[in-house]
């Protein structure tokens, strides 16, 4: 019963996603190939791995999994149960003493396994006037543990206009989500170096500003 | 199969219409198949352009002929989805800013519902006002009522324009199915008809004379690929048309060519307004909704001009 009510789920979200925002992907730096990637993308909403996830092709959908906040998406109720069932999304517990390592171990489990990831660098959501927040040094962690892993740069355009903070009425707005070049991992880099080199690449994918 | 049979026996001149739609597709695919076929291995971007926009038709016919077969109902559920994609892709390309949320929400969920709910109603006294009085009124009120006055004007503007070029002027589609016409009852899609083959015959023949024949050009900062040659030969073609249509309207041949002239003139000021906004705004293309057209504004955009002043001028001279 349980999967079964995921599935409709996951369709049902897709479907409104797809509805709202008529969200369409661009393949600028790599094509939709059953690799295996961590996708680190910007974060605005809690509608954005949903956009991520959505513009997926289906072979893709089920080896991708989200990494996402343990007290929003792994707690009881409805959505523990999304977070679990329906998205299969890797927890991220963000309040422990060793949550650096804990957050490592886990992804890096889930990669070990085989899946691909939907990670979000700046930690948190970006309601501010900034595109990017400061980048956390997951990222670079993740990178140095799997360098044979591709780094996907994922810039999510508009979610911020759709439901900005505060409102619970979102607007329907055009949304697009940019597949940038894999990151090239060099063993040797600085974690500083890295996460510039990171956050330029998602900046560079982001579309000239239409915010009066 | 016997609804088709049915509506074949009717003859009703509908079915004659979109069997002669359709069998110009026909014709269409089999060309553009064929372009492709002799250009083989070296694709080239206009043809492959050409089939999208062929493949995409296919649909656009069968949409509506599914809303036609639905009535009034139907007819009015297209246009209100088609408001809505608008005025998503015209919403997308404006600055809003956090201040504007309810005022865009109620343009969304009050604007279009209420708009299309009075056409329904048949209620012109509301209809024809409602959006240009009270929807005018009302967003810069909600906007102020938030307190933001950075680029209020041109916030609130935009807003105002998004309203009355995706929800107000594309209503007036519909709307023609509400005007009682004597000697012409229960035939009101067909006055639909005249005006979607008039405005997108007009836009497709100004494409084909001007793929063929277009060397001056018209308007290059406007629209690169809008020639005289096109414009005029598309026109008068387009004009043409509608005059052998007359048939199918309550105007006689040569009003019918009148109209269908004012039409043509209409959708091509509509296409070269929602170009310039496009160009202020930076982008080619208002969306990718439809496939090789671009966006849903992209294929409405001389509807959008057409539909308020044919629909006043039919009211004007055939109901009295």
């Amino acid at each position: 019963m349980r999967p079964l009510v995921a599935r409709a789920t996951r369709r049902l979200i897709a479907g409104f996603a797809r509805a709202v925002t008529g969200v369409s992907a661009d393949w600028r730096g790599c094509r939709p190939e059953p690799r295996h990637r961590v996708y680190f993308a910007n974060h605005a909403s809690h509608g954005d791995f949903v956009l991520i996830w959505t513009v997926l092709p289906p072979e893709l959908r089920r080896v991708t999994r989200p990494v996402a906040a343990a007290e929003i998406w792994d707690g009881p109720g409805i959505g523990g149960f999304i977070g679990r069932q329906v998205f299969r999304a890797v927890p991220i517990d963000r309040k422990g003493v060793d949550r650096l390592n804990a957050a490592m171990a886990a992804m890096s489990a889930a990669l070990d396994e085989g899946a691909s990831l939907i990670l979000f660098p700046e930690g948190t959501r970006n309601t501010g006037d900034e595109p990017l927040l400061p980048l956390r040094s997951g990222l670079f962690h993740l990178a140095m543990a799997f360098p044979q892993i591709d780094f996907v740069p994922v810039w999510i355009d508009n979610i911020s206009r759709v439901m900005p903070k505060g409102e619970f009425l979102p607007i329907p707005l055009l949304c697009s989500v940019t597949f940038g070049e894999p990151l090239a991992i060099d063993r040797a880099e600085e974690r500083n170096a890295f996460l510039d080199r990171a956050r330029d690449a998602l900046l560079a994918l982001k579309p000239e500003d239409r915010i009066a | 199969m016997t609804w088709i049979v049915d509506l074949l026996a009717a003859q009703h001149p509908a079915v004659w219409l979109f069997l002669g739609v359709g069998a110009i597709l026909v014709v269409a695919t089999a060309i553009g198949r064929e372009l492709a076929r002799r250009a083989g291995d070296e694709p080239s971007p206009t043809i492959d352009n050409l089939n999208q926009r062929i493949a995409a038709w296919w649909v656009m016919v069968a949409v509506i002929g599914l809303a036609f077969l639905f009535g009034l109902g139907g007819v009015i559920l297209l246009f209100a989805f088609a408001s809505f994609g608008a005025l998503r892709e015209f919403v997308t390309l404006t600055p809003t800013r956090r201040g504007d949320h309810w005022a865009l929400a109620s343009v969304f969920f009050l604007g279009i519902p209420a708009q299309y709910w009075l056409v329904w109603d048949q209620w012109y006294g509301l209809y024809s006002i409602f959006l240009p009085v009270y929807g005018f009124l009302f967003l810069p009120v909600v906007a102020a009522l938030r307190g933001d006055t950075t680029h209020f004007l041109r916030r609130v503007a935009f807003l105002q324009w998004g309203m009355m070029i995706c929800i107000f002027f594309p209503s007036h589609v519909p709307a023609l199915l509400t005007l009682d016409i004597p000697g012409y009852e229960g035939k009101g899609l067909l006055l639909i008809a005249f005006l979607v083959i008039v405005v997108q015959g007009s836009d497709v023949l100004q494409y084909v004379f001007g793929k063929l024949f277009g060397r001056r050009k018209l308007a290059p900062s406007l629209s690169p690929s809008k020639t005289w040659e096109g414009l005029v030969g598309g026109v008068a073609t387009a004009t043409l048309l509608g005059a052998a249509l007359w048939w199918i309207t309550p105007f006689s041949p040569l009003a019918a060519a009148g109209m269908a002239l004012v039409i043509c003139a209409l959708g091509f000021f509509g296409g070269i307004v929602m170009s310039a906004i496009k160009r202020d705004r930076g982008v080619k293309d208002w969306g990718r909704m439809v496939r090789g057209h671009g966006g849903m504004l992209d294929r409405l955009d001389s509807v959008i001009f057409a539909a308020p002043v044919y629909f006043h001028l039919t009211r004007y001279w055939y109901s009295p």
